[in-house]
């Protein structure tokens, strides 16, 4: 084996920042003539920017694409930070990984403006809306093009920002003003680690300047010691953590689906959430240092795979379930990246951009039909009434549940035949992970669409089909995740594995620094997931379609197992107890016992004995300007006396 | 050359001698007079901006008068990169205090007059260079703030007033008394009584002194700062104060203790000033997350602006007891944010009170509905306290907390703590101000924000922005100032330690403790 460490080659342009200058006009578009110019003039600004910005972005792709490998293009814009050796510059890069990670943002962030033109066209906050979504287009854009640490978290504050906002988007209701702040406070604990790390890099490394781009953290990465990486690389992690929804910071992203479904779809399942896997494979070469940090980046990431994937069995809120799918899928890219396989960690990422925001708009479209209904108790039959959705969203359960053909079987096979050859164990739970996947997906699926439908008489009546500007982004992301898988496939079909090749010289040669699995093997591992994949399918088939009433018996036999997962292994209350209530009430006993009991009652004790003594000395002072002129003269001299008697 | 300084000094009490001319029923008149008269020092200040010369780390633009000779008392002026931002601070910022103005319908000669009586107090402390002066005005300023809280304060204003007051005179007087032992010893030593800064710097003093004189300045600057557990008159004066009186308050006042520490205290007792460090950065930490833990259950939103300075200015702490050039640079860089944004939130705070006349957050909820654009005002405000990336606040916390680990890595880490729970209690407040339902028909016919109130709050975040995007400009033209005071410490101490045989600190960049 060999570890290729392709040339890198950086050409300096002058139009990449562009690509976030675009949205970014659309901000001040809506934020300064959005209520006046109407609905119509902010439908075609708020999309047209993003489209502009994939135009652009694609260009950059292309030019990377085209050019020599390891090419990376850059634009300096200015000087950010500059104190002493700190030289940190409002830079833009983009690199292979950058240039998949625009295209997503821009791409499937154009599909969902446009879905959300016609979706949220009679809500009151259109341009506050638009306002949001153009801004998290602008902050996701920095965050994937920094060509540093530092502006990178730019990037992934201003990203959590926009998610606060807009997941509390209907803020006359408490619940979802309250659910963004879960949401931003979470992963500020995860950031607090996030800027030790940074401090604790920035003292590590020797004398010189300090720019934290990446090249330069890779570069000096080598010469830390290894208790020093590994910390770096965990403390980064657990703010990878937060922003990515693993354990055990995952709790605000259930809680995040009170934003609007496009939101959803964009922020909290395609793009930002998968800030954290984008950074872990930005530092490849800082955590293939810590074999440590990988190998607890790949167990955190197997873990939630499957803790996520028990609790999406049995919840009823469609947009809840797609959640606990989304932190689960989220696991295996951490599982990826965690056994240093970090361009599928990377396909994964884009295949499930894809199927993902998919899923999402499609059960958009359906709350829309249902006239806002969410519980999937209430649903069923929809095929009917939706068949542009139903149709779309069985293409995404079918890719999510790792059908083969389907681009989601491409990219977590990549993901498992890598896992079994690192780490055995991790691949079994990863296996069982996507067993459950298959079955909650259909189960979703089965209670949707078909069957009897559950709805009441009043919506039933008003079900119908979503209009065009809807149902477009369905059918594009939908033929995506089919086609999107085949960028990717396995090295013995085909054209093989182009998306890892065309990777390569950002994230490391290291996809197959192992060596291939032998063709049987790799044959064997693709059967078995197929197989569970199938299984899967087959149980929430038999369950959920042939015999309903299943679900009910095994819930009742298994109450206690049922309980736990129904109530999301009581995580929540446990936080609520352990820290949100303790600080609290510290809070509480700090402010009334020790600042106004012990602080001010001793300032006030004082003022009483000045006050005793003034009445004291006002015996013999006729008024009070002379008695603190007296007083501060004697105590004065008394104390010049004092230090000039020592000096 | 130009008595620049001077005119920007006493500028604005040329305008309250004008002002006094103007009768006090021509209400407009006099609110206009003051704005306008205020914007003088303002355009004097930026004009200082262009012609201070970046790249000189001594005091520049100095101007010198005789006043008391026999005592070696003279009229000192001086700028350099430590003093010019807060000068354009606080001249930047009386403006806006001038157009908040409009609602204090209460004696508003006297209130105008006081304010720029206290603008020229402030700006004379900043660029005074003699002891004595620097004394006189930091005084001058208290004085009006007094009046400002006792005459156009809230409730228990005379409470506030008084707590102020002496709390302040506490500290101040013990100061007095170092300043003028200072000047002995330089007679002593030197053979002639001096005030001067530059003069005192030069003095050697045995450390037992040094102990003693030390601790005089500091307590007189850590309870203006206020650090904990000192900080307790500062909700009673804010909660009190006029909005315009809280505003000076938070932006400027404060500032001069943490001004004091840096200009003074640090470099005239560079030895003991190093070994106290470790006691400012714990006391700083403290203050850092108490402050923000009490600011949670603080039911009145002025009271919870208030102990959020505790907060934040614990942070300046502890940037500057780092020691490095990161950490001060962040620490003077955190001052100027906390100005900006801690009087932006109190402008926030004024503006409902003005509207509903409570403070209570129990009174509030959905105001979103009614003032989108109160709204996102107050939101770029609070984000910008929060210290999110890309807005000011964050660039002062990140140098702060940076320089911080160099030299106190727990101390930073608990610090960065306080960073989240910055976003609890400010998203908090947030909450349940502004978003919920708009349950108290009290709040439904509120009116949102006028064009005057729009002045008052838009430059704020444009320099929100600029500072948040782009220090540079700010962060070149302290540094020389910043690296020449670190030097000066680090010279002196390593003499020190040299004649003790230890090993030196080193405390300028890169200035771990080895």
């Amino acid at each position: 084996m060999h570890e290729v460490q392709p040339a890198v080659v950086v050409e300096n342009v002058t139009f990449l920042w562009w690509i976030p200058l675009l949205p970014a006009l659309g901000v001040l578009f809506h934020i300064f003539l959005g209520r006046r110019v109407g609905k119509t003039a902010v439908s075609v600004v708020g999309p047209s920017v993003v489209a502009a910005a994939f135009i652009v972005s694609l260009v950059a792709f292309i030019r990377v694409w085209l050019g020599p490998p390891g090419l990376v293009l850059q634009q300096v814009l200015w000087s950010w930070l500059p104190v002493g050796s700190l030289d940190v510059r409002f830079a833009l890069q983009v690199d292979a990984l950058s240039a998949v990670m625009i295209l997503v943002v821009t791409g499937v962030g154009f599909l969902i403006h446009l879905y959300s033109v016609v979706y949220m066209h009679d809500d009151p906050g259109y341009a506050r809306y638009f306002a949001y979504l153009n801004l998290f287009t602008v902050a996701m854009l920095v965050l994937v093009m920094a060509d540093n640490l530092l502006l990178l978290f730019v990037g992934w504050e201003g990203v959590g920002l926009c998610s606060y906002l807009l997941i509390g988007f209907w803020y006359d209701n408490d619940a979802n003003a309250s659910a963004g702040k879960k949401a931003f406070i979470v992963n500020r604990v995860g950031d607090a680690a996030f800027l030790v790390g940074i401090f604790w890099l920035f003292w590590s490394f020797g004398p010189g300047s300090h720019t934290f781009s990446f090249s330069e953290i890779a570069e000096r990465g080598r010469q830390l010691s290894p208790a020093v990486v590994t910390g770096v690389t965990l403390l980064l992690f657990v703010g990878a953590t937060g922003k990515s929804a693993q354990l055990p910071l995952y709790v605000w992203l259930p809680d995040a689906m009170a934003g609007p479904t496009p939101v959803s779809a964009l922020i909290h399942a395609a793009t930002m959430v998968t800030a954290g896997v984008y950074m872990i494979a930005r530092l490849h070469a800082l955590y293939e240092l810590a074999p440590i940090s990988l190998d607890v980046v790949a167990t955190v990431g197997a873990l939630t795979a499957v803790f996520a994937a028990t609790i999406g069995l049995v919840q009823t809120d469609i947009k809840k379930v797609l959640a606990y799918s989304t932190i689960s899928q989220l696991g295996y890219m951490f599982l990826a990246v965690g056994v240093g396989a970090f361009s599928a960690g990377i396909f994964h990422l884009l295949t499930h951009a894809f199927f993902k925001a998919l899923l999402f708009l499609g059960s958009g479209s359906v709350i829309h039909a249902m006239g806002g209904e969410q519980d999937i108790r209430k649903m069923g039959g929809l095929r009917r009434y939706l068949p542009v959705t139903y149709a779309t969203f069985l293409v995404g359960t079918l890719a999510i549940a790792g059908v083969p053909g389907f681009a989601g079987f491409f990219s977590k096979d990549m993901i498992l035949a890598r896992a079994y050859a690192e780490a055995p164990m991790l691949w079994g739970l990863a296996l069982v992970g996507a067993g459950l996947t298959a079955f909650y997906m259909f189960r979703l699926f089965f209670l949707v669409f078909l069957g009897e439908c559950r709805a009441d008489a009043h919506t039933r009546a008003h079900l119908h089909e979503s209009p065009r500007t809807m149902t477009i982004p369905l059918v594009v992301l939908a033929v995506l995740s089919v086609v999107g898988g085949y960028v990717g496939l396995p090295e013995f079909l085909a054209w093989g594995d182009r998306f890892s090749a065309f990777l390569a010289p950002a994230v490391g040669g290291s996809a197959h620094a192992g060596g291939h699995p032998h063709l049987a093997l790799e044959v064997a591992l693709m059967g078995a997931s197929v197989f569970v994949a199938l299984a899967g399918i087959a149980v929430a088939y038999r369950f959920y379609i042939q015999a309903p009433q299943t679900p009910q018996q095994l819930a009742a036999r298994w109450r206690r197992a049922y309980q736990l997962l129904w109530n999301k292994y009581y995580v929540d209350e446990l936080y609520a107890a352990l820290f949100v209530r303790p600080i609290v009430q510290l809070a509480h006993v700090l402010w009334r016992q020790f600042d106004v009991a012990v602080v001010d009652g001793a300032v006030n004790g004082a003022g009483g004995v000045v006050q005793e003594t003034g009445r004291w000395l006002r015996r013999w002072q006729t008024g009070n300007v002379q008695h603190y002129a007296l007083s501060l003269l004697v105590g004065t001299l008394l104390l010049l006396g004092y230090f000039l008697g020592r000096g | 050359m130009m008595p620049l300084l001077t005119l920007i000094v006493f500028t604005p009490l040329m305008a309250a001698l004008m002002l006094l001319a103007i009768p006090r029923e021509q209400v407009r008149a006099l609110r206009r007079a003051a704005f306008v008269f205020s914007l003088v020092p303002f355009a004097l200040s930026v004009g200082l901006l262009f012609a201070f010369d970046a790249a000189k780390g001594e005091l520049q633009w100095t101007e010198r008068a005789a006043w008391i000779p026999r005592y070696g008392i003279h009229y000192l002026l001086g700028v350099d990169g430590i003093s010019l931002f807060l000068v354009v601070l606080t001249t930047f910022l009386m403006p806006i205090v001038f157009l908040q103005a409009w609602d204090v319908e209460k004696r508003v000669k006297e209130y105008l007059v006081l304010l720029l009586v206290m603008e020229t107090g402030m700006l004379g402390a900043l660029l005074a260079t003699d002891l004595f002066l620097f004394y006189v005005f930091w005084e001058l300023m208290l004085i009006p703030m007094y009046f400002l809280i006792g005459i156009w304060g809230g409730e228990h204003r005379i409470y506030a007033a008084i707590k102020l007051v002496l709390y302040t005179m506490a500290g101040s007087l013990l100061m007095l008394v170092a300043i003028i032992y200072l000047a002995i010893a330089h007679q002593q030593q030197i053979g002639q009584y001096s005030f001067a800064w530059e003069h005192l710097l030069q003095l050697r003093l045995s450390p037992e002194v040094q102990k003693l004189l030390f601790a005089a300045f500091a307590l007189a600057f850590a309870i203006k700062v206020p650090m904990f557990p000192l900080h307790t008159w500062l909700p009673d004066a804010h909660t009190e104060a006029p909005t315009g009186g809280s505003v000076i308050l938070a932006a400027i006042l404060l500032k001069m203790g943490t001004y004091g520490f840096l200009r003074f205290a640090i470099p005239l007792f560079p030895e003991i000033a190093v070994d106290a460090m470790p006691v400012v950065a714990a006391l700083a930490v403290i203050g850092i997350i108490y402050g923000a833990l009490v600011c949670m259950v603080q039911p009145d939103l002025k009271r919870l602006v208030a102990y959020s300075s505790v907060s934040h200015l614990g942070f300046v702490m502890l940037g500057m007891a780092a020691l490095n050039l990161q950490g001060v640079q962040g620490s003077l860089y955190q001052m100027l944010n906390h100005g900006l944004s801690t009087g932006g939130l109190f402008l926030a705070v004024g503006a409902l009170y003005e509207r509903r006349h409570t403070r209570l957050i129990a009174e509030f909820g959905g105001l979103w509905a009614r003032l989108p654009v109160y709204g996102a005002f107050f939101l770029v405000v609070m984000l910008s306290s929060v210290g999110l990336p890309g807005l000011n606040g964050f660039v002062g916390e990140f140098l702060i907390l940076l320089g911080a680990f160099g030299r106190f890595p727990l101390a930073a880490v608990l610090g960065t703590i306080g960073v989240i729970l910055g976003a609890v209690y400010l998203l908090w407040m947030f909450q349940r101000v502004m978003f919920g339902p708009l349950s108290n028909p009290q709040n439904a016919s509120l009116k949102d924000l006028s064009p005057r109130e729009i002045a008052m709050f838009a430059p704020l975040v444009v320099l929100f922005l600029f500072m948040g995007l782009y220090p540079k400009p700010l962060l070149v033209r302290m540094e020389p100032a910043v690296r020449v005071t670190l030097e000066r410490v680090e010279s002196r101490v390593r003499q020190a330690s040299a004649s003790c045989g230890e090993e030196a600190v080193c405390v300028a960049e890169g200035g771990r403790p080895r």
